[in-house]
């Protein structure tokens, strides 16, 4: 097995990802991927705790994770990789080999437009996410493992319908 | 207690959870309006730790109730702890629980919360299908 999936998610650890995917993926271990949370033992103990125990949490900056991604995949249990925002994940796409990214959940706040129920994006944004297409990745929504993967530029265009 | 109209807890989880736990301790008991439901659909980490803050300040309240212990309104609140030390959060909410609190005639919600975690650990059966 391997990274079996690549999640951008401003909720890091949460229900979703820790039942709604990690259970039907029987998933051993999460590969957290976030500056601020890597650099603070509070934020690590948070989210260590969030965890069942036979589940294993890694945290790593960007920076660090990078280059460690093919180890990752060479393991023989199946993994999540994780970030908390877009750019952190071009960066793995870009440095890490990534080729499928899945948006989770990135939610309301000011100056964000809603393309999904648990999609929201500022101009930038999105252009980021096209950035990170461009680069080769195949980048879809999907919050939950019952629900439609919906492809970036359908997304995208479903905003005008909202 | 001081004033047994005054809503004493947050009850905040996924979905609908909150609104239907509460609708349920109201049927039973007639005390859901003790019990103020946070919906979180579509907000951020940083949004719903906000907002139960908003709502504790509103409401007076010290207690929050959680359904998942992974759960982003979990997460949420452990984060408000380290503003709100004061405040006690029940993560693993169910109906038991619940009940036992909105009958509590402890006068601190905080204790009346510590006995229903109690009372709702003992209240989880099984039955049939002997192994």
């Amino acid at each position: 097995m391997t990274l079996v999936l690549n999640r951008i998610d401003d909720r890091l650890i949460h229900g979703q990802v820790v039942v709604g995917w990690g259970q039907p993926l029987d998933v051993r271990f999460i590969v957290l991927v976030d500056d601020a949370v890597a650099s603070s033992d509070w934020e690590r103990e948070l989210y260590r705790m969030g965890v069942p125990p036979e589940m294993e949490l890694r945290f790593h900056s960007a920076a660090e994770a990078a280059p460690l991604l093919d180890q990752y995949r060479l393991d023989p249990h199946p993994g999540i990789l994780l970030t908390g925002d877009i750019t952190t994940m071009r960066e793995l796409v870009l440095h890490g080999g990534v080729r499928e990214v899945n948006i989770g959940g990135i939610h309301h706040r000011a100056g964000r437009r809603q393309y999904l129920r648990y999609v929201f994006l500022t101009p930038g944004e999105q252009q980021a996410l096209r950035d990170v297409a461009s680069l080769g990745a195949l980048v879809t929504a999907q919050d939950v493992p019952a629900a439609r993967a919906v492809p970036l530029e359908e997304m995208l265009a479903h905003a005008e319908d909202l | 207690m001081s004033d047994p109209t005054a809503k004493k807890a947050l009850v905040a989880g996924h979905g609908d959870f909150a609104a239907g736990l509460i609708s349920a301790v109201e049927a039973v008991t007639g005390r859901g309006d003790l019990l103020d439901p946070i919906e979180v659909k579509g907000l951020c980490g940083e949004d719903i730790q906000l907002l139960l803050r908003q709502r504790l300040e509103t409401i007076g309240a010290t207690v929050i109730f959680t359904d998942l212990q992974a759960g982003s309104c979990t997460m949420a609140a452990r984060r408000l702890l380290r503003e709100m030390p004061d405040v006690l959060l029940a993560s693993g909410a169910n109906l038991p629980m619940l009940l036992d609190f909105v009958m509590s005639s402890a006068d601190d919600a905080r204790e009346a919360a510590r006995a229903a975690v109690e009372r709702a650990r003992a209240a989880i059966s099984i039955y049939g299908a002997p192994t």
